[in-house]
């Protein structure tokens, strides 16, 4: 099939950026997304000019490095899949395809397609993890048991890959359902809980100085979730927040 | 220089506990004055790292990926496995040795297994520790799950993204050591040259990804946890960033590279669908329990699928060729991943591929599907049950086991596999081969140490299900922290490495001049094109079956093909901003002298032995007929190559492979 | 608790307080303006109104709460807007909210802003005149021709059929943002798990019914004046 791309570049994070259009011929219905833009990449090499930057690395959606806005949607049109495990199948010839970076004040663009969510990580760094060390001898795994029901629920919310796009799909850039699915990961283990207090109000408190907005409850971030983190994580992190504000 | 692996004395289940005993220590006060670099940052950098920071080093650690959390560590899909015995099936450390020995096909070191095995149920507890969800049964007690080569269940799992897990762990543990200082964390920064001060690794060169800028870092230890070397097929289940440079680095430098030849070729991948393809997506090797593997029986029927005249499932019976059930009646579709790959790659060499590429072969869960229905029918009461009824009930139960690979399968090919077999191929998934370490995994440069995947260490010549996460944390966790204290202990003393010595100078000149040299060269290819022929060469000459004529061809072509880059290669834009064709092609050239050096290992190796297979070695006669034959009195060594230059000018040394508590034995799966 | 509104959930949960708050009120205003069609003339009505208007706990202390509230439901929502807004400097150029949020999500701020005008008219119709009454005049009988006045009032301003309208109208915006926002505020308070699947369709039902309900008052008064 034919397309035409419509796609954001923008030489650094200090230049203006702007739209500009491509054309690729013969891609095959077969392809991913990336492999479309592989096509283009190596098309713009050959003729001498800047291939467009996209982040990318595993390929088979799960290090949650990619991170397309395509056609007015994170990671495109398809559901539950990373812009890597879209399939050009999904368009057709003929289609005009709009390609831009997840787009919020938290996460600026570095170059064309690739932003910055060195963000994510200082809301990581701020507490988003249970202190003990590497010692040998820590307590046997299975001295605690914990109800499958709370492991799987703890497993589903650890299933998130930080790849953004709940930021870059709400209309508000924020940041809570990936900070929601973290906190809820250890709230809902008893290993998290000495420092879930903390933990929270600290991770919070990141979330809201690195410039995200605000949760409405739209509900946009689970629905373009690859991995469909599920929105009672916000809840469970709105409840953890508050019952830790008011403990002091 | 002579190989020492200083493998401590004593018998094999006392040597690690007493060497740790007697190990020098740092003292607290002195470990802030000391700097140790970690380059990458997956399970084993990340788990060393974090480790390190807390025993109260500063921590420098490099990632080329915007965050710890992206590293590839985190597609491992299965499960860790530990010698915890918690389900009572008999398990013990010595038999996850055992198994992890012979499943290497007897070409590893046995101290180095036994202490990977002794660390294992570690591993578990600081995990769980940590927050890492495993699965757990009613009771709340973790699961395990059994996996291929062995007779146990020791395979600890968090749904299918064990690997996403252990990382995650890793990473916060990280992240606790960043907030408190102690690790400073170097993202979207890619290694180039390590830095040789009196003999001694004493830092690195790295290039910001993003400003492109060339910066110097200094430490008292430099440990490389790069993982492997996959991607110099080009096409592989790596991650496009996955490279070799920081590993073959060192090398160049003067650390020992060894058994670059093993490489372990997964035989359930999704096959290429055509040259635009950029990468291969592995499935879970437990598809094989329930799958039956078959191509058509005669040549008519596959021009007929291929040209889409008929369909897999017209073909009845008699039509098939269920390869693997008639060559290994024992094992059947249960044999190893060296084995099933080989056999799928005969076939398909011999014209009976089903799809347009001719690389793929058919894994059928048609009669899974009507084994599990009659069986729930059964158990429902229903007599006399319709084919519709038994199917539906049998596709429940092959959709619980298997619906999440059933679910990617079709997002990626778009063919329904209950309805139709799946397609698969065998695609390069690790390699075994690597630097070579000594037991304190310090490489042949002092104070330069490697890990994980990156090592050559603890999977000998092919590597069991589920034990790639096992190694890398066990070294990230459990064995480096301790045995770099030893090295350490001598440098209490000595202070800031300065950055302004002229060896840091001249490496940070040797890498400017590279990078020049790609942003200047007026070629006309792109990194891509030559990254692609080298793939071509590797697979069909250096790929799942070798022999000397294609391994001399490959040599001679690898060398050209390494002459034409630096003449043709292209690379557009600068050098002081995000460019990843620059980053590109410096891995390439790096895999176009590794790929040299790998066929020259493979060339040397006049053995069969785990993912490596000679031609020229099989059994001629009797049942194995045609199977690999390990040559235990010529080969039972790890080859150490020193570089010298070029890899043609390689030079060999060998470790001989003592084996005191393991009897060498030859596989058999007939 | 110092500082605790500088917190983006702080926020959140005020937000969600002052609504359940609101929609509390809004249903105790439905109740007693339901006794306005009962068939007895307005006597209920004008007997509870009577009630509301002069009880001094509710005039003096549940009005300025009211009051209060309502503010600050719509500055926060202000507030919230421009920050959320500034969140992202740079647009998309093409953005496909519909394929992942309902309208009514995306545009609070907007059916806000209709209920916002809808409150200034409905305070130039019954609350100003109240207050002069009661508190610039200082009548406090409640009386007119010698007979409670707010029945009478009420059915005075339902003649206007653009009055009619603009209320309809405004009250079809009250039932979008009540769709969004009962959920909404549910989640925000952290109640939002398998238990409270319930509530969702409560929420549904309330959203549609109260506004719709305060529209058949309305016609009711216009078509039987």
């Amino acid at each position: 099939m034919n397309l035409t791309l419509k796609i954001w570049r923008q030489k650094d994070s200090k230049s203006k950026g702007q739209m500009v259009d491509y054309k690729v011929t013969d891609i095959s219905e077969h392809m991913s997304f990336l492999e479309m833009m592989d096509v283009l990449n190596e098309q713009l090499v050959n003729t001498g000019e800047e291939p467009v930057a996209f982040d990318h690395d595993c390929r088979e959606g799960i290090c949650g490095m990619c991170s397309m806005y395509i056609n007015g949607e994170a990671h495109g049109p398809d559901r539950g899949v990373t812009t890597c495990q879209l399939h050009m199948r999904m368009f057709k010839d003929g289609d005009t395809i709009t390609i831009e970076p997840f787009r919020a004040k938290a996460f600026p663009v570095i170059k064309d397609l690739v932003v910055d969510r060195s963000s994510f990580e200082r809301i990581q760094q701020a507490g988003g993890f249970i202190s003990v060390n590497t010692s040998g001898n820590t307590q046997d795994a299975n001295a605690i048991p914990i109800s499958k029901h709370a492991a799987d629920e703890a497993m589903d919310a650890a299933a998130c890959i930080g790849c953004g796009a709940c930021v870059a799909t709400c209309k508000n850039s924020s940041a809570m359902l990936f900070v929601g699915a973290k906190v809820s990961q250890y709230a809902l283990l008893p290993q998290g809980q000495v420092e879930a207090a903390d933990r929270v109000l600290n991770m919070v408190a990141q979330m809201d100085a690195e410039g995200f907005g605000n949760c409405t409850n739209t509900g946009a971030c689970e629905i373009e979730c690859p991995k469909g983190i599920s929105l009672e994580n916000i809840a469970r992190m709105n409840r953890e927040y508050l019952s830790a504000s008011l403990k002091g | 220089m002579a190989l020492d692996s200083k493998v401590p004395e004593g018998p094999i289940k006392d040597k690690w506990t007493t060497y740790k005993d007697k190990i020098n220590l740092v003292n607290p006060a002195n470990k802030r004055h000391i700097d140790v670099i970690v380059v990458g940052t997956g399970l084993a950098g990340g788990s060393a790292s974090a480790t390190l920071a807390e025993l109260g080093y500063n921590v420098k650690a490099f990632a080329y990926q915007d965050s710890p959390r992206r590293a590839h560590s985190i597609a491992a899909q299965g499960g860790i496995n530990a010698a915890k015995n918690y389900q009572g099936d008999g398990d013990s450390n010595y038999r996850l040795f055992y198994d992890t020995v012979k499943g290497g096909d007897y070409r590893s070191r046995e101290a180095n297994v036994y202490r990977l095995a002794e660390v294992s149920a570690n591993i578990i507890d600081q995990c769980v520790a940590q927050g890492v969800p495993f699965a757990r049964d009613y009771g709340g007690l973790l699961d395990n799950r059994s996996f291929g080569g062995v007779l146990v269940s020791r395979t600890f799992y968090a749904k299918g993204q064990t690997g996403q897990q252990l990382l995650l762990g890793a990473y916060s543990a990280m992240n606790r050591q960043i907030a408190r200082g102690k690790i400073e964390m170097f993202n979207r920064h890619e290694m180039l040259d390590v830095v040789i001060v009196d003999g001694k690794a004493r830092g690195i060169i790295a290039r910001d990804l993003v400003t492109g800028e060339i910066e110097r870092h200094s430490a008292h230890a430099v440990v490389i946890a790069s993982g492997g070397y996959g991607n110099i097929y080009f096409l592989s289940t790596n991650a496009m960033g996955s490279n070799a440079t920081a590993a073959w680095k060192i090398h160049k430098k003067g650390a020992y590279f060894a058994n670059p030849c093993y490489t372990q070729i997964h035989p359930t991948c999704i096959p290429r669908s055509g040259d635009y393809q950029s990468k291969l997506t592995l499935m879970s090797e437990s598809l094989r329990n329930d799958g039956r593997i078959w191509v058509p029986k005669n040549l008519e029927d596959v021009k007929a699928i291929r040209e889409g005249r008929k369909k897999p499932t017209d073909l009845s019976e008699d039509e098939r060729d269920y390869y693997l059930e008639r060559r290994y009646p024992a094992f059947g579709n249960l044999v190893p991943r060296d084995v099933a790959s080989r056999a799928a790659k005969e076939r398909c060499d011999a014209g009976y591929g089903v799809n347009a590429t001719g690389e793929a072969v058919y894994l059928d869960f048609a009669s899974a599907i009507t084994r599990y229905g009659i069986e729930q029918a059964k158990i429902h009461n229903i007599s006399n049950p319709s084919d519709a009824k038994i199917y539906e009930l049998g596709q429940k139960i092959v959709e619980e086991k298997y619906g999440n690979l059933f679910q990617m399968y079709e997002k990626i090919v778009d063919e329904n596999p209950y309805k139709t077999p799946m397609m698969i191929y065998p695609a390069v998934h690790y390699t075994m081969g690597g630097v070579w370490v000594d037991y304190n995994l310090m490489t042949t440069i002092p104070g330069c140490y490697c890990i994980g995947e990156a090592n050559f260490s603890d999977h000998g010549a092919n590597r069991l299900g589920a034990s790639a996460l096992m190694q890398g944390l066990a070294d990230g966790y459990f064995v480096l922290p301790y045995t770099i204290g030893d090295y350490l202990a001598n440098d209490i003393r000595t202070g800031k490495i300065s950055t302004d010595l002229p060896e840091f100078e001249a490496a940070e000149k040797e890498v400017s001049d590279r990078i020049n040299f790609f942003i200047n060269n007026k070629g006309t290819k792109s990194v891509d094109y030559f990254h692609k022929k080298l793939g071509n060469i590797m697979w069909n000459k250096c790929g799942m079956s070798r022999n000397a004529k294609n391994l001399e061809e490959a040599i001679k072509e690898i060398a050209e093909l390494r002459a034409e880059f630096w003449k043709e290669v292209s690379v557009p834009g600068g050098d002081k901003e995000f460019n990843e064709e620059l980053a590109k092609a410096g891995r390439v050239a790096d895999f176009l002298e590794l790929g040299e050096l790998f066929a020259k290992d493979a060339l040397n190796r006049n053995e069969s032995c785990g993912g490596h297979f000679r031609e020229e070695s099989a059994e001629e006669s009797g049942p194995q007929k045609g199977e690999a034959k390990r040559d235990d009195k010529n080969y039972a060594y790890v080859a150490a190559w020193e570089y010298k230059g070029e890899p043609a000018n390689a030079v060999l040394h060998k470790e001989e492979l003592k084996f005191n508590d393991i009897e060498l034995k030859q596989r058999s799966y007939k | 608790m110092s500082g605790i509104l500088n917190s983006s959930i702080a926020r959140k949960f005020a937000m969600a307080l002052s609504a359940f708050f609101l929609m509390f009120f809004l249903l105790q205003h439905f109740v007693i303006n339901v006794t306005s069609i009962f068939p007895n003339n307005g006597a209920t009505f004008n007997k509870l109104s009577h009630f509301m208007g002069t009880n001094a706990l509710i005039q003096y202390a549940l009005q300025p709460v009211l009051i209060f509230g309502v503010v600050f439901h719509f500055v926060m929502g202000f507030v919230l807007e421009i920050k959320n807004n500034n969140a992202r400097a740079i647009k998309y150029a093409k953005n496909n909210g519909a394929a992942n949020s309902t309208w009514m999500s995306r545009n609070m701020i907007w059916t806000g802003m209709a209920i916002l005008a809808f409150i200034v008219l409905h305070f130039i119709d019954f609350w100003f005149p109240e207050i002069n009454t009661k508190f610039i005049q200082g009548d406090w009988s409640g009386m007119h021709d010698g007979q409670l006045r707010y029945f009478h009032e009420l059915q005075e301003k339902f003649v206007n059929p653009a009055r009619v309208g603009a209320y309809i109208v405004a009250f079809v915006f009250l039932a979008l943002h009540l769709l969004h926002g009962f959920d909404s505020a549910f989640q925000s308070v952290g109640a939002n798990n398998k238990y409270t699947k319930g509530l969702k369709t409560f929420g549904k039902l309330y959203a549609i019914l109260i506004p719709l309900g305060f529209i058949v008052i309305a016609l009711f008064h216009h078509f039987n004046h």
